[in-house]
């Protein structure tokens, strides 16, 4: 048993491994073909026209400009693997650094959101399917289907307007006031700032884990244990509690695991409204400003990202679900 | 499974003076016909979507100008409808193209054997891996941004999850009996394909189609608003919003709260079309 979970594990993280050397592939590939020239990019159009023809040449060797694909790629693999992303255009600085300082900013705004929205969507779910047809349900489904159509930059300028602009408690943007040191921001601080951003992705998240949970939960309730429960004479509070709630919290967990993908261009677009320096804000910037190496890292990050999720999730379903491991392994 | 609930509604009488069925096909016509009025509003109104106007400018929403006009003068009930019908006309193409991607990739991948079926299954895992806004921007980054990456953006990127979605249909069919018949009787896989397989999944195909609309609107008007997408002179929805952006703080609510109200509409109406045409071609939702 335990020698099969593992391998199950196994299994699934050297397929992830395998996927996220594909994807960069696929990015790199991607970079590559743009019009975009990195030197020309690194130094500015004035920089092209005053440097040397020399410097200019030892910049097109730095970028590898003239160097045949495959060598440029595994290049750069090698260094990746190492621990070295490059150096960042925009910030003249390690990407690898860039990337620490972001990706902990994104990380407090994205978990934030990611539990807010689930505890909130499953437990608005399973009161719509609790009480299906009923004011609540209508409310809760209406409310659902209407935020997963919003698009969620569009709701995070709305936030801004009411909350920042026309009732002044929060912070229009950025991660800290302006204006203060670096080591005088409270974590107070830093925590009025996150609120907004937060507030929107968890408002939108809500929706997709909602509609889920409602569905299953109606599924489960019809279940003949469920039936037999209630002949029993128990009452809907203890059929939910006994026998309704872990069959119904497992399916969420895994969605909400693997909804890491949504979250993640959810927060690209709502950092950028608010101004809020993580990953998403960075990739947007590096992406207007021709900066290869700082969008290659974040895309390969940000892939790694999601392949936890879903890794996560299928070892959840794997290791409570005996039906879905075997399937796997036979495979 | 649901036979011991589902009963009693079954046969509870409803007084209602339409059918399930006229009632779903009122709202598809009516879905349909609002989003060609939006698209041809928005292509007869022309200039007046650019045309500035000094002497009107920053006007709130009033009954002459019910969405206001921005700091250029510009009308923005013009402004909106022309983004509109642009993101439609994108939508529409980048969606059929995404379709026909998964429709062939996805019959191939369940009739092709099972190495075409690995390397189809994996790709979808592939590019559905990257957080799909990010790919969007890298594909534009590729192809150099403007209103070309942002088309080929969405184009691209919207078929795995249909792609799944159909082989697995397929999949299913190619173990219905009349498939197995129609192979002992010496049909090629070919034959097969075409003659029993295609014309089974095309109301699924059409539906999700449709459904692909509202996620590459949704998605063209992100890019867009991250400044990838259409050139700022053009009036799309995600520049009008991301332009509003400068004006909020001084209190200009009405440029971004009614494009995008308009755009949540826009999606919301796609939706409920894509919807109701499943209702109306597929048996299994028919009552829902």
């Amino acid at each position: 048993m335990g020698i099969q979970i593992g391998k199950f594990i196994g299994v699934n993280i050297a397929k992830a491994v395998l996927l996220i050397i594909a994807i960069s592939v696929v990015c790199f590939i991607l970079v590559s073909a743009s019009p975009v020239d990195p030197v020309r990019a690194y130094v500015g159009e004035v920089g092209m026209a005053n440097m040397s023809q020399e410097a200019l040449q030892q910049l097109n060797d730095y970028f590898g400009v003239n160097t045949p694909f495959w060598e440029r790629y595994f290049n750069w693999l090698g260094d990746f693997v190492r621990g070295d992303m490059g150096q960042s255009l925009i910030y003249r600085q390690p990407v690898a650094d860039v990337i620490g300082v972001k990706f902990i900013n994104s990380m407090a705004l994205m978990i934030t959101a990611w539990i807010i929205s689930g505890i909130l969507g499953f437990i608005l779910g399973i009161i719509a399917g609790m009480r299906r047809g009923s004011a609540a349900d209508k409310l809760i489904k209406g409310y659902s289907l209407l935020l997963a159509s919003t698009p969620s930059f569009w709701l995070a300028l709305i936030m801004l307007m009411i909350f920042a602009v026309w009732l002044q408690w929060l912070p229009i943007g950025l991660s800290v006031p302006i204006g203060v040191d670096a080591s005088e921001v409270s974590i107070f601080d830093t925590a009025r700032h996150l609120i907004l951003p937060a507030l929107t992705l968890s408002v939108i998240g809500v929706a997709n884990i909602a509609l889920h949970t409602r569905e299953k939960v109606i599924d489960v309730m019809e279940a003949d244990y469920i039936v037999y429960a209630r002949a029993c004479g128990e009452s809907t509070r203890q059929i939910l509690k006994n026998h309704g709630l872990r069959n119904i919290l497992l399916p969420a967990i895994t969605l909400q695991f693997a909804s890491f993908s949504e979250i993640f261009g959810g927060s690209v677009l709502v950092e950028q409204v608010f101004s809020y320096p993580g990953l998403g804000n960075a990739a947007v910037s590096a992406g207007l400003s021709g900066d290869v190496p700082m969008l290659l890292g974040i895309a390969v990050i940000s892939a790694a990202l999601v392949f936890t999720g879903n890794l996560i999730a299928n070892i959840l379903y794997g290791v409570i679900d005996p039906r879905i491991r075997r399937s796997m392994l036979h495979e | 499974m649901n036979d011991v609930h589902a009963v009693p509604v079954l046969q509870r009488a409803k007084k209602a003076r339409f059918s399930l069925r006229k009632r779903t096909i009122a709202v598809l016509v009516l879905t349909v016909g609002f989003l060609l009025t939006i698209t041809v509003a928005g292509v007869l109104c022309g200039d007046a979507a650019v045309t500035t106007d000094f002497t009107q400018k920053n006007f709130a929403p009033s009954f002459a100008d019910p969405f206001g006009t921005d700091w250029l003068g510009r009308d923005m009930l013009a402004r909106t409808l022309r983004g509109l019908s642009i993101s439609i006309f994108i939508g529409l193409g980048a969606s059929t193209v995404s379709a026909v991607i998964a429709l062939i990739l996805g019959t191939m991948a369940a009739t092709l054997g099972s190495k075409v079926d690995a390397v189809i299954t994996w790709l979808v895992d592939l590019l559905m891996g990257i957080p799909h806004l990010l790919l969007l921007i890298l594909i534009s980054f590729a192809l150099g941004k403007g209103t070309v990456g942002v088309i080929v953006a969405v184009a691209l990127s919207h078929w795995p999850s249909l792609t799944r979605v159909l082989r697995g249909e397929i999949l299913q069919i190619k173990e219905e009996d009349y498939v197995k018949i129609a192979r002992k009787m010496g049909q090629s896989r070919w034959q097969i394909a075409v003659k029993h397989i295609l014309p089974h999944i095309f109301p699924q195909f059409l539906v999700g189609l449709i459904l692909l609309f509202p996620h590459a609107i949704l998605h063209e008007a992100s890019i867009t608003f991250l400044g990838f997408g259409l050139p700022p002179e053009q009036p799309g929805i995600g520049n009008i919003l991301s332009e509003s952006m400068s004006y909020l703080s001084m209190g200009m609510w009405w440029l971004a709260v009614f494009p995008g109200v308009a755009l949540l509409l826009t999606v919301i109406l796609f939706d409920t079309a894509g919807g109701n045409l499943r209702k109306l071609i597929d048996p299994f939702s028919a009552q829902d």
